[in-house]
């Protein structure tokens, strides 16, 4: 797995229910560089970050990592609205699933769990966390295993203001390191992103 | 292999605690086999004459109770994301998902057939070839299952429309299981030509449904 790669979109369109939702869309990330997606709700924000994940097909358009060798979804990690965890397991056995499924090796873990403040709730099954713990336990996956793209969909919601600098921290550690980021996200992260895209509604649709 | 193992245990451990899966089907197919005698009255001979279908229908019935949740709890709490992006190809998590439904149900239910044969009179010398044809039978149950799983994905009560579209798929299963029962019960033909038809319906399906399934849930994900 290669721990840099670069991401770029040429002329990306999605439909979404017969409506298009953005056409044209072109950006290039270099190792280290981060895009922040912002723009009004049901523009197409999530749906350009499920794009890039393989979860959504592109309507027109390619979306292409450096990196040949390797299929794209399986460079990003994605934390979607819906936090993917499984209530009945453990803290632990839903973090140790990601380590052997995402095929990470787990070093990072030890450290993230101490950060986000999760050590001592290990044995605890999911389903007994709060919301913004269980939005912490969400965002563990990114340590799970190393993966250069980010992919964060509103990270900070329901985070308290510890947990978004603990964020904001990681994040910037990863772009650092040379990984990218992509987030869209309606509260201001401190993160300085190196590109901004604004998503606009069509006044023609 | 890392990441199967994974995904399988996880399956499994998840339909062991969150209850309701093993139990609602073991408790299903006891209730279903226990009140037939109750309808037909206690004609022995008749019981044991039809003891077979009585016993592979209730086993479909039971076995397509928890089949929804091959994908759909993934599906609702956002897991089948990071399953997507993960490591394996979907038809190898489809497969492994069917995998984990039939150890949990299909595997149990066969288990406890011979229980449910003795309430209907079922010689005891056909007890053997029924756990083995039911064991050899479920695991097509299950991978069919998934594919219905898989097409109901995100619809509000799934459960009747997936039972619609999965119970003709099961009807092979029934006709050549039951007739390997019948024919190690009551005779006289030799239960091996629909026991071998069993293994090669079950073993089309291991390789045949991953695929629909996985082209199914790509679809679902749109």
């Amino acid at each position: 797995m290669p721990l840099t790669t670069s991401l770029a979109a040429h002329e990306i369109s999605c439909q979404r229910g017969g409506r298009l939702l953005f056409a044209g869309l072109n950006f290039t990330l270099a190792p280290g560089e981060s895009l922040l997606v912002t723009g009004p709700n049901g523009v197409g924000k999530t749906s350009l970050l499920r794009m890039i994940a393989g979860l959504l097909p592109l309507h027109a358009g390619r979306i292409e990592s450096g990196e040949r060798s390797v299929p794209l979804p399986e460079l990003c990690h994605y934390v979607g609205h819906l936090n993917g965890i499984k209530s009945a397991l453990t803290l632990r056995e839903n973090v140790d699933f990601w380590v052997d499924f995402l095929g990470g090796d787990g070093a990072d873990l030890e450290g993230a769990y101490q950060t986000f403040g999760l050590a001592e709730l290990k044995q605890l099954p999911a389903g007994l966390l709060s919301a913004g713990q269980k939005r912490k336990l969400a965002l563990l996956r990114l340590f799970a295993a190393q993966r250069p793209i980010w992919l964060l969909d509103e990270p900070s919601v329901s985070l308290d203001t510890p947990s978004v600098k603990v964020l904001d921290k990681a994040i910037a550690h990863h772009l650092a390191q040379g990984g990218i980021s992509v987030a869209a996200s309606h509260t201001p992260l401190k993160v300085r992103f190196t590109r901004e895209l604004s998503l606009k509604r069509d006044p023609l649709q | 292999m890392k990441e199967a193992w994974a995904l399988f245990r996880r399956d499994v451990v998840l339909a062991w605690r969150e209850g309701g899966t093993i139990g609602t089907a073991l408790g299903f197919y006891l209730v279903v086999v226990a009140i037939t005698p109750l309808g037909l009255g206690p004609d022995l001979n008749l019981l044991s004459r039809i003891a077979p279908g009585v016993l592979w229908v209730a086993l479909l019935l039971a076995s397509l109770l928890s089949a929804d949740r091959i994908f759909h709890n993934d599906y609702e709490d956002g897991a089948l994301d990071v399953l997507v992006t993960g490591r394996l190809p979907l038809e190898l998590v489809a497969a492994l998902k069917s995998l984990a439904h039939w150890v949990t149900t299909g595997i149990p239910l066969a288990l406890l057939a011979p229980l449910l044969g003795l309430l209907l009179n079922l010689p005891t010398d056909a007890f053997p070839l029924l756990v083995v044809a039911m064991l050899t039978g479920t695991p097509a149950l299950s991978f069919v299952a998934a594919v219905g799983a898989s097409l109901t994905l995100g619809l509000r009560r799934s459960g009747v429309l997936l039972a619609l579209l999965v119970l003709p798929l099961y009807v092979p299963v029934l006709i050549f299981g039951v007739a390997t029962v019948s024919a190690a019960s009551v005779g006289p033909a030799s239960p091996w030509p629909p026991f071998l038809i069993l293994c090669a319906l079950s073993l089309a399906s291991l390789v045949l449904a991953p695929i629909a399934a996985a082209a199914a849930l790509r679809t679902a994900l749109r």
